[in-house]
């Protein structure tokens, strides 16, 4: 099982649901690591299977665990099957689609949080509503961090406190969520006792 | 006093558009520049028809760049409870009104890339704001007006000059009709749907546009209904320590205006949810008339809303 079970945080941390068949002219799926499997579920929720797959749209890449399912997806038969071999470059063919893309489309994000937060950052900006975009958690729980006094982001972070892989400053890892950003907020944990910083613990994995 | 600050304002124009609409443009009475609006807005307009107050919204129709005056249409409804008839048959130049502050339930989403519009009849009236706003600022829009037959075409002339193919018209009459899933399927990402008009065409485009995928939220549609009639019904006011009749053509608001109760109330038109009330016993049936309750709210009759909602049966008491 490869559902994730988030516990209770402030308001401003995303939560995540699971997804469910909806109607529309098109669907489109992007997914990384593990969200192969909430994939597959997903379209074992469906009655009639063929209408879907003839509108389907998968774009995957693997999760930054290194977990693959490509083999396993592949097999679905989506009309359209694209492997992406990071996120970052698996953006700008998001981009692509999104231009070419009709009122009617139905998306579904599902893996990891950094996935799921700039795959709806890019269809957000299109004006779609973001409520009406489908998330569904799987696999790894590393976040991707922006550090709020440089600005820069870290990927992958796995430590609370962790150092900013721009400027180097100790950050503190809140569940303060910005959609906009599509990251966690990474506050700087030494400012008023330099040098005093907590040993750093793995809480994302 | 419920209802918010009041704007004084004179006749400044009252023109007959076609057999069936006028139009009235309102200036303030000192001369001054009205309050700001965004397309979509609507004002209350209060009208002293003989000693019964009544209390209209409409929207309005000017475009929003423009603060010396507001302009509304008037369809006129023979039969209806009567506002528009005293708009019709009373309202002259130079008469001195009341108008609300003009209050937005159906404001564009900026947010949108573009915006499509459908408007039924005199439902046209809140796009033509909203299309000056968008054509001031740049904004993408197209717009799909039906109706009746080309001398009820409200301002089609001056929005086929103005927007050119962004507009496009459908008669009755001539047996045309809107290609709403034709239209739907052509639509980029980022479109938000508006729709104006009588309630069976309001239904047709949200059911359609539901089915062929679009989201809820990018879904906006305004329709005010009238009070409505039916039979007269006693109501208990258990904060004014009151018993009053609700008459015919009379809706539960304006008898409890007449009894001298300061209820509050913004569109009375049931889609804005300002004069929502507590029912603390009931032993009937509330007729829920408004869209601002979900249908949970309905079955459980824990709430009225008195702009449009009756009761039938033998008891029933608020909290107002």
């Amino acid at each position: 099982m490869t559902k994730t079970v988030f516990p209770p945080a402030m308001k401003s941390r995303p939560v995540y649901g699971v997804l469910e068949p909806r109607s529309g002219a098109n669907h489109l799926v992007i997914a990384d690591g593990e969200g192969a499997d909430a994939v597959v579920e997903w379209l074992a929720k469906h009655g009639d299977l063929a209408p879907v797959l003839n509108s389907l749209h998968i774009i995957y890449t693997a999760g930054p665990n290194g977990t693959d399912k490509t083999e396993q997806l592949k097999k679905m038969g989506a009309a359209q099957f694209y492997v992406a071999p990071s996120i970052s470059a698996l953006l700008p063919r998001l981009q692509r689609v999104l231009a070419d893309a009709h009122m009617g489309t139905q998306f579904y994000l599902t893996g990891t949080e950094g996935l799921m937060g700039q795959a709806e950052r890019e269809i957000m900006a299109t004006g779609f509503p973001f409520a009406a975009i489908q998330k569904e958690h799987r696999g790894s729980t590393v976040r991707r961090v922006q550090c709020v006094h440089c600005k820069g982001i870290t990927e992958n972070v796995a430590t609370d406190p962790f150092p900013c892989s721009h400027c180097g400053l100790n950050l503190f890892v809140r569940d303060h969520y910005s959609r906009r950003i599509a990251a966690f907020q990474g506050v700087n944990i030494d400012a008023e006792d330099p040098g005093l910083v907590p040993e750093p613990v793995v809480r994302f994995t | 006093m419920s209802g918010g600050a009041k704007l004084l304002v004179r006749v400044a124009e009252v023109v007959v558009v076609n057999e069936l609409i006028k139009r009235f443009r309102f200036v303030s009475r000192d001369g001054g520049p009205l309050p700001a609006f965004s397309g979509g807005a609507h004002t209350v307009v209060e009208m002293d028809d003989n000693g019964t107050r009544r209390l209209n919204p409409y929207s309005l129709m000017s475009s929003p760049q423009d603060v010396s005056g507001y302009e509304i249409s008037v369809r006129r409804d023979d039969a209806g409870r009567g506002g528009s008839l005293f708009m019709h048959n009373h309202v002259k130049v130079g008469m001195e009104m009341v108008l609300s502050y003009p209050v937005n339930l159906f404001a564009l989403d900026n947010r949108a890339k573009k915006h499509v519009m459908i408007a039924g009849g005199i439902g046209i009236t809140p796009f033509l704001a909203q299309m000056a706003q968008l054509h001031h600022f740049g904004g993408k829009f197209e717009l799909h007006y039906s109706a009746r037959s080309r001398s009820l075409g409200a301002y089609m002339d001056r929005l086929a000059e103005r927007y050119d193919s962004k507009v496009h018209f459908y008669f009755d009459e001539e047996k045309q009709a809107i290609d709403l899933s034709r239209i739907l399927s052509m639509q980029p990402l980022g479109t938000h749907l508006y729709v104006c008009g009588p309630k069976g065409m309001i239904n047709w485009v949200l059911s359609t546009a539901s089915k062929m995928g679009w989201p809820e939220k990018a879904l906006h549609h305004e329709e005010f209904l009238a009070p409505g009639t039916g039979k007269p019904f006693d109501v208990k006011l258990a904060t004014s320590n009151k018993t009053i009749t609700v008459g015919t053509a009379q809706s539960l608001l304006e008898a409890m205006e007449a009894a001298g109760v300061d209820a509050p109330y913004m569109c009375r038109g049931g889609a804005c949810g300002q004069c929502e009330t507590n029912v603390i016993s009931c032993d009937g049936n509330i007729l829920h008339r408004d869209h601002w309750l979900t249908e949970e709210e309905h079955a459980a009759g824990l709430k009225i809303m008195p702009c449009v909602s009756r009761f039938e049966g033998k008891s029933i008491t608020i909290e107002r």
